[in-house]
């Protein structure tokens, strides 16, 4: 049997797979998007706009910031990672940043509605070092809440990715940058971060569009107006079995999501020729 | 802390120069003492909540400790054993059922001169790369008409999809990981595709192949939306659970439940890099 043709047949099935189970829903909700009482029409997205044109910006907005925090903070962590001087300190953040990965966002909302509430452990150690009196207490159950969590939960997965392609980057390059004088934060910018862009963008997308789908933390976390899109799309299906707007508000999201993707494929495909 | 020794710098660096003693380890402590705070901070806010039977606010601690809220989750009429047992069974189910689709289409991908293949890897990133909550709500709506809604198979079925990027994508990086000298060598002494694949290649992409097979049983232990939408009411699972204790003011069930779906989480946490070493990390993705 030719190779190719062996090679499509092993790969058919779990393709098969993805097409009827992820690529036909995903065509039943854009064309949902537009069925509207009598055929198709825009009135679905007329109305999301109407009442959700605020959580459509939160939400974009809310996901963008974290998306930036964590690319930064997991450019800081791979950094130190490969050019940190002292071991034992490489070593501690080694052991440290990779607690959250794999927490489920479920058990993130949940850790983190009781951390940052008002009577929280992060008021309650402040409240105790005296750096804020009892009054002072704020509750970050809103949209820093949803920030929080995004980044702890997400920061690991990016970092983990990061600093595996950081550790696989020649070496030889940055002995010679440093001999010749570079900070370690110049050759972590110039040399580094250039090599491993590919790693990062595909983390970067992949967070974005997690970020942009979880339904639980803004659940757990804040589910008052201003809220995430996701929350709304529950909403429309549970109070109301109002699968038009939420189609529509699906649509929007996909939308948002697609110019991060493209800007991905953009990335590889130039690579790639 | 320790003051940690300073390591000579190379000649040149800019950094700490002219310093006789090095004050680096101040910045460093406290950067790294914030970050352990903001990591474990939530974390042992949570496990106070398991043992907190009474805590309101302003007390900076629980007013009383004790186990019977443990008690309540574990005992027979609780839903938790019922709900453990589902995850359980579910997540296995789909470990099974990915890996049974990824192992070929991962070698495949890695090894065969497949047409299209950048497309083909990119298509299994696309239940990863959409927003999957308006495809869980059309998916409900599908199974409801075809009977599976509310089953242990349509949850299965949905996690799998979910699952798929991280078992294929892994699955080829790991087979991409194995020197393909080694196969040939196998080739070149009379093996036969079928026999170098069992005994050269398989065994040599073994950790990466097990390390996707606990991401995908993480990702449904932890799959929330989509048993949100498919399974729930009829096949409870721990995050539903969690969800409603939570929704529902109980922060200790809530948070049980949380800790319950947290030890796999971070076991598999401390573990992966002997699965998972950056050979294959460095090809995920390529």
């Amino acid at each position: 049997m030719p190779k190719r043709l062996l090679g499509l047949l092993l790969v058919l099935p779990a393709l098969t797979v993805i097409l009827l189970l992820f690529v036909v829903p995903l065509a039943t909700s854009v064309v949902g998007a537009f069925k509207v009482d009598d055929g198709y029409g825009l009135g679905n997205f007329v109305k999301s706009f109407e009442l959700y044109t605020s959580d459509i910006v939160f939400t974009i907005v809310i996901v963008s910031l974290s998306t930036a925090i964590i690319g930064i903070l997991a450019i800081a962590i791979g950094g130190y990672l490969v050019l940190g001087e002292n071991p034992r300190a490489v070593a501690i953040l080694r052991w440290l940043y990779r607690w959250p990965l794999f927490i489920p966002f479920i058990v993130v909302g949940q850790i983190l509605r009781t951390f940052l509430a008002k009577n929280g452990l992060m008021n309650n150690v402040l409240i105790e070092a005296g750096i804020i009196t009892p009054l002072q207490a704020v509750s970050f159950l809103d949209w820093r809440g949803i920030v929080i969590a995004f980044v702890w939960k997400q920061t690991p997965f990016v970092a983990l990715l990061v600093s595996g392609a950081m550790a696989s980057v020649d070496r030889s390059t940055i002995e010679a940058a440093r001999n010749l004088g570079a900070s370690r934060l110049r050759i972590l910018i110039e040399i580094i971060v250039p090599q491993v862009a590919t790693t990062l963008v595909v983390g970067l997308v992949l967070s974005f569009v997690t970020m942009m789908s979880v339904l639980s933390v803004p659940l757990m976390i804040n589910a008052q107006s201003p809220t995430m899109i996701t929350a709304d799309i529950a909403f429309r299906i549970n109070a109301y079995g109002d699968y038009g707007v939420a189609n529509a508000l699906g649509m929007i999201s996909l939308v948002a999501s697609a110019c991060v993707g493209w800007f991905y494929l953009r990335q590889t495909l130039k690579e790639r020729s | 802390m320790n003051v940690p020794a300073r390591r000579p710098a190379a000649p040149g660096l800019g950094i700490g120069i002219g310093i006789g003693i090095d004050l680096w380890w101040i910045p460093r402590a406290i950067v790294l003492g914030l970050l352990a705070f903001a990591i474990f901070g939530p974390l042992t806010n949570l496990i106070l909540w398991t043992v907190a039977e009474r805590w309101y606010f302003p007390h900076a601690m629980p007013l009383e400790y004790g186990f019977s809220y443990w008690e309540r989750v574990f005992s027979p009429r609780g839903t938790a054993m019922e709900s453990l047992t589902n995850s359980v069974v579910v997540a296995s189910l789909t470990v099974v059922v990915s890996m049974t689709l990824a192992v070929p289409a991962g070698y495949a991908l890695a090894r065969l001169q497949l047409p299209f293949r950048a497309l083909i890897l990119l298509a299994f990133l696309v239940p990863q790369a959409f927003p999957n909550l308006p495809v869980y709500v059309n998916i409900a709506r599908l199974f409801y008409q075809l009977g599976l809604n509310g089953t242990v198979t349509g949850v299965v079925l949905v996690h799998v999809t979910h699952g798929l990027v991280y078992a294929v994508w892994i699955a080829t990086a790991a087979f991409s990981a194995v020197d393909t000298e080694l196969e040939e060598a196998a080739r070149s002494v009379g093996a036969s595709a079928l026999r170098t694949f069992k005994d050269v290649t398989l065994p040599l992409a073994a950790p990466g192949l097990l390390a996707s097979a606990i991401f995908v049983f993480l990702e449904s232990l932890d799959e929330f939306t989509g048993s949100y939408f498919v399974g729930a009411p009829d096949v409870n699972m721990l995050p539903l659970l969690l969800y409603t204790a939570s929704a529902g003011g109980n922060y200790q069930i809530a948070s049980i439940t949380a800790l319950l779906l947290l030890i796999p989480s971070v076991g598999f946490m401390l573990v992966v890099e002997r699965f998972l070493r950056s050979d294959v990390l460095s090809k995920v993705g390529h």
